[in-house]
């Protein structure tokens, strides 16, 4: 199935900092867009501005295919633009400590796997790629682990989206349109549907 | 069945299946859609041929980025008009019902959804929008979704969700004067921190928030997501019940009383179990206010910023960030920080008891000249009702401006910006870096009063002071 997510393999953007929020990654102005087509101009790019080394116009990152950020990432406003931004913009995973719940929603309805892994081990990535960014790394989301040169890092995922992944079913309007008789039934039971009318 | 959460009661009665992934799919009681997240959504729909499954279940307005001087169509912003144009057009397509201008009751869709009785203990309520916590306040789920998950309630009035954990928060005894709900729910943040929710459902309990009117418990919801958790409650009492009565979509007559012991069945038991428990005293909250670049930035404002070193790792440097950014230092008095705009405003602070709150210190008093100082009630039904009661006079002769409803300065997404580095005092959520739509714009968040106590004196000002007893 062609919606089947096992592996990212590619080089690393890394990003540190905690809490980064949506506002910063896709300014609200850019909002106003009627598609996501083209978002990925909006990403960071007030910071970018203010920051010449931003490392999202770093030469030496481009073309990379893993983020790799710091704690809470995509804090704030539930915006999908800032996903959508950041997978426009070439990215097909993100591995960080940890994700704003809204943001992490909306990565998994658009297929861009968040992976976690410890504080320590965050580090160390975005450490060895400001220092060797040629690395290749490789995201398994089957044994759950990214490796690079002789390296291995044990990362986790939550299972239920993880299973989303491996059977290429995170795609779920299909599975959700297929469910509607079902929808129908439960919405029956709900008495405010009814106004509570006797 | 007892032990059991509110949460778990609403949480139980709206599964439609657990899906293969082990993630549940969710059936949403009430579909609030607003024009930003919405054209892609609609878009897709056209795209496979698709139908809005449950419109009645559906309700538009608009609010992000209205204008709030001149509501007069075309607006001026030709992106805005375009996006607006979108809406009325997709709204008529799919029939779903929209309440603009010609209404009277356009408006920022949390103020609107509780002011018209629409939301309602029991629901699971879903917007394109992170604030859709609010509407926990009368004893809903009000979870926030993103434009792709907007296209699934379109769709299939589903969302698909993992179950959350229940974080009961007991704000106990009472609050000082000049303390108000937006400082209980900052200082909630401050102590739980703007991550301390993630995976969380926030379950606020204790006689602080028993004695809180609704509007207050909206205010305290809404801020939910600033500290993480997804969605953030309160059972439903009767002040919900008071609240709700007669407004136009609350049930009446028999089913009206037959709404009630519904709602009163699905509050959390007396011997529900809780995954996390926190106490908060009341009196020990006093007005608070941010001095960073995220909600959890905050101190009482009687207080010094606090010193770098107590923040470790990633932490400190957010904070370090946080005060190169607003042009603070640790150790300084936040009280006296020179302002240039005041802002009442935004799903947090918009509703009538939040212009009555600021009123009531703003009168007979001027806005300091240094400083521009907006006024924008929530709803067309908050403004008529404020200018029933007189409450623009008081802010309009105090020389600050009234506007009409929209989300206006919370975000930056309309005319209504800060220029440059100007420093704003605002009832809004967010102080993120260029929320207010500049990015070098500094924002400190506080309560109405705060607001309005700020404006006058020119410079960040404790309310306690200013508010009579």
């Amino acid at each position: 199935m062609t919606d089947e997510i096992r592996e990212i393999k590619g080089r690393g953007l890394p990003l540190p900092g905690d809490d980064i929020d949506t506002d910063r990654v896709t300014p609200a102005r850019f909002l106003t867009a009627l598609t996501f087509v083209g978002m990925e101009k909006a990403l960071f790019c007030d910071e970018r501005e203010n920051m010449p080394d931003h490392p999202i116009d770093n030469p030496n990152y481009k073309g990379a295919k893993i983020l790799f950020v710091g704690k809470n990432f995509g804090s704030g406003s539930s915006r999908e633009h800032a996903p959508q931004a950041i997978k426009r913009f070439g990215i097909d995973a993100i591995v960080g400590v940890s994700f704003a719940e809204i943001f992490a929603g909306n990565s998994l309805a658009i297929g861009m796997p968040l992976i976690t892994t410890s504080e320590a081990d965050v580090q160390k990535l975005i450490a060895h790629t400001q220092k060797n960014p040629k690395t290749e790394y490789t995201a398994s989301l089957e044994t759950l682990m990214v490796r690079y040169g002789d390296e291995s890092i044990r990362v986790e995922m939550l299972e239920e989206r993880r299973q989303s992944y491996l059977k290429g079913n995170w795609n779920v309007v299909a599975i959700l349109r297929s469910n509607l008789p079902q929808v129908r039934e439960v919405a029956e039971k709900l008495p405010y549907i009814k106004e509570f009318k006797a | 069945m007892s032990e059991r959460t509110l949460y778990d009661k609403i949480w139980d009665s709206h599964i439609v299946t657990r899906l293969e992934s082990g993630q549940y799919q969710l059936f949403i009681g009430l579909h609030l859609i607003h024009e930003v997240t919405t054209p892609q959504a609609f878009a897709s729909l056209k795209e496979n041929g698709s139908k809005v499954a449950f419109p009645e279940r559906t309700l538009a307005t608009a609010d992000h980025i209205t204008p709030t001087l001149s509501q007069l169509r075309p607006f001026k912003d030709d992106q805005a008009e375009a996006m607006m144009s979108a809406l009325e057009q997709n709204v008529d397509e799919f029939g779903v019902r929209f309440l603009n201008w010609d209404t009277g009751k356009q408006g920022i869709v949390h103020v609107i959804g509780p002011e018209l009785g629409i939301s309602q203990p029991g629901m699971t309520i879903a917007c394109g929008d992170s604030h859709t916590s609010t509407h926990g306040a009368v004893g809903s789920l009000g979870f926030g979704i993103g434009t792709t998950e907007v296209g699934f309630v379109l769709e299939t009035q589903t969302i698909v969700l993992n179950r959350l954990k229940v974080h009961r928060i007991n704000v106990n005894g009472k609050l000082n004067k000049g303390v108000f709900a937006k400082d209980v729910i900052l200082r909630i943040i401050h102590d739980l921190g703007i991550k301390g929710g993630l995976g969380q459902a926030y379950e606020y309990a204790g006689d602080v928030i028993d004695d809180m009117e609704m509007e207050e418990r909206m205010t305290v919801c809404n801020m939910s997501i600033e500290g993480g958790a997804r969605i953030g409650y309160i059972n439903p009492d009767e002040k919900t019940f008071d609240y709700l009565e007669g407004r136009e979509f609350t049930p009446k007559g028999d089913n009206f009383d037959r709404a009630i012991d519904y709602w009163k069945s699905i509050a959390s038991d007396s011997d529900a179990v809780y995954d996390q428990v926190t106490n908060i005293e009341g009196e020990s909250i006093e007005p608070m206010v941010t001095w960073g670049i995220n909600p959890g930035h905050s101190v009482g404002i009687s207080k010094n910023l606090p010193a770098q070193e107590s923040f470790t790792g990633e932490d400190a440097k957010t904070v370090e960030l946080g005060y190169a950014h607003m042009d603070l230092k640790p150790g300084d008095a936040i009280a006296g920080t020179k302002i240039d705009v005041a802002f009442l405003g935004s799903c947090t602070n918009s509703r009538i008891a939040d212009l009555r709150e600021g009123a009531k210190v703003m009168k007979g008093n001027k806005v300091n000249p240094k400083v521009k100082m907006l006024v924008v009630p929530g709803s067309q039904q908050v403004k008529a009702e404020a200018e029933r009661e007189g409450l623009h006079e008081i802010f309009l002769e105090a020389g600050a401006e009234w506007r009409d409803a929209g989300c206006s300065m919370c975000l930056g997404m309309n005319e209504d910006k800060l220029v440059g580095n100007e420093r704003s005092i605002s009832t809004s959520n967010r102080n993120f870096i260029g929320r207010q739509g500049s990015p070098r714009g500094r924002t400190h968040l506080g309560s109405p009063a705060m607001v309005a106590a700020s404006a006058i004196k020119g410079c960040l000002s404790n309310p306690a002071e200013m508010v009579g007893d």
